[in-house]
């Protein structure tokens, strides 16, 4: 039995790719197999896990609840695009490996998306509102007291005010953080 | 799992949409697709077609006049949540909103959706039933509304015809002088609700709308109501279920301290 295919752009990390898939291709396979772009990670495929999250028009979505024909006319950002351009770390991937915010690192993907998305919303979260950020997102080595250590780190880290000498707040917080390394 | 085939419509005006829903057998609207993917997914459902909205303009606009709100089909609940003018003049929409699953699936998931996907553990379904509101609906034939109190049938059935969109829904503004307040409990927050309840109240009324605690979205009408009489008098019009989270007595218990504490909720709101 042959399956319609369809040809489609999709614009991903800035760069734009045709791919010809059946429709019912989920966006989060489309990123896999298709564009062989696998840090993109498929965990429940029905959005309870959040392992698959990526950001489409720089909101995080899960890929794996969206069909890649959906996708055309957006902007998607894998866990690939957040590297800084020169190839470092970008300052939440920086931050998870600074906090021991991974284990298996499985989640990771879904994680370091939907922080990069929620730190731009709220640059200065309290621990709280830390703590919601990854909450739709699982992690079963349960290594969510990292993970938030990471968050509040990675606040630091992007925060163009921010020098060595940590302001109140943030040493309240992180006290036992790693001094910041700059390049 | 994966979906199995469908044929794939993208249809850019609204009138392209109805006559395609119109010559499908089984088509099925996709606009967040947050219920409806994993449905696909785990072949639960396997429609023949999907209709995709989100490419037809003018579906994404928020109306906030002083009659209430009006929400068009391609709202994402977080654009709905973060609109400004929302919560002044009917607070229980965002209340509710802040509890519709996790911020991720918000940012993709639409309300009107969520209403017509008519699922009784949801807690828009609920809102709008408990504040009188209605949907819009188009087809070939025309457009009607339907009132909320008309729409919900059934588990996962509304009155929605297979070849009608909703094309909006409409919350009415809360009068001067009421009172809302909505909660819910979660084995995690986020996740669907053990049991939730809605509240409304106006002078001597108290209405209640119950999440997850019986097969359709259901408001129980508790004016007059002893405080102490509160739940019993909500559990003579639910049927709350077992299953693998809860047992129905667990469910009938947090039913019973829910709603003493969100009508307290709700009449501090109004005063």
């Amino acid at each position: 039995m042959s399956e319609e295919l369809h040809r489609i752009r999709l614009s991903v990390n800035g760069v734009t790719r045709e791919v010809e898939l059946p429709a019912r291709r989920l966006l989060s396979d489309a990123l896999r197999h298709d564009l062989g772009l696998t840090g993109t990670h498929v965990g429940c495929e029905h959005g309870v896990c959040g392992a698959c999250t990526v950001l489409v028009d720089g909101r995080p979505v899960r890929a794996c609840l969206m069909f890649a024909v959906s996708a055309v006319d957006t902007e998607i950002t894998t866990v690939e695009g957040l590297t800084r351009e020169d190839g470092s770390l970008g300052p939440v991937q920086q931050a998870f490996a600074e906090c021991h915010g991974l284990q298996c690192g499985f989640c990771t993907p879904g994680f370091l998306t939907t922080v990069t998305a929620c730190l731009r919303e709220n640059p200065h979260p309290s621990h709280d509102e830390a703590r919601e950020m990854v909450a739709g997102n699982l992690c079963r080595c349960t290594g969510y007291q990292n993970i938030v250590k990471a968050v509040e780190r990675a606040a630091e880290l992007a925060d163009p005010q921010h020098d060595d000498q940590h302001d109140d707040q943030h040493d309240d917080q992180q006290s036992d953080a790693p001094v910041e390394v700059q390049p | 799992m994966k979906p199995a085939p469908f044929a794939y419509h993208r249809p850019t005006t609204l009138a392209e949409a109805l006559e395609t829903l119109a010559g499908e057998s089984y088509a099925k609207v996709l606009a967040g697709g947050q219920s409806l993917v994993p449905l696909l997914s785990m072949r639960i459902a396997a429609p023949h077609a999907l209709v995709d909205i989100n490419a037809i303009p003018g579906l994404d606009t928020i109306e906030v006049s002083e009659a209430g709100v009006r929400v068009g089909a391609l709202v994402r609940h977080a654009d709905l949540l973060a609109h400004p003018d929302v919560r002044r003049v009917q607070p229980l929409v965002p209340e509710a909103l802040a509890h519709v699953a996790h911020a991720t699936i918000r940012n993709r998931g639409t309300t009107v959706g969520s209403i017509v996907h008519a699922d009784a553990a949801a807690e828009m379904p609920v809102v709008l039933s408990l504040l009188g509101g209605s949907v819009e609906a188009a087809s070939t034939a025309g457009t009607r509304t339907i009132p909320a109190g008309d729409l919900f049938l059934g588990p996962l059935e509304s009155a929605l015809r297979p070849d009608e969109i909703a094309t909006s829904a409409f919350f009415p503004a809360l009068p001067a002088g009421a009172g809302v307040a909505f909660e819910e409990i979660s084995r995690r927050q986020g996740d669907y609700a053990l049991a939730g309840v809605a509240v409304v109240v106006h002078g001597e009324s108290v209405r209640a709308g119950f999440v997850s605690v019986s097969d359709v979205p259901t408001v129980v009408d508790l004016t007059g109501v002893p405080d102490d009489e509160l739940g019993e008098a909500a559990l003579a019009h639910l049927d709350p279920a077992e299953d693998i989270h809860a047992t129905a007595d667990y469910r009938a218990q947090l039913v019973r301290t829910l709603v003493r504490r969100v009508v307290t909720k709700a009449r501090e709101a109004a005063a």
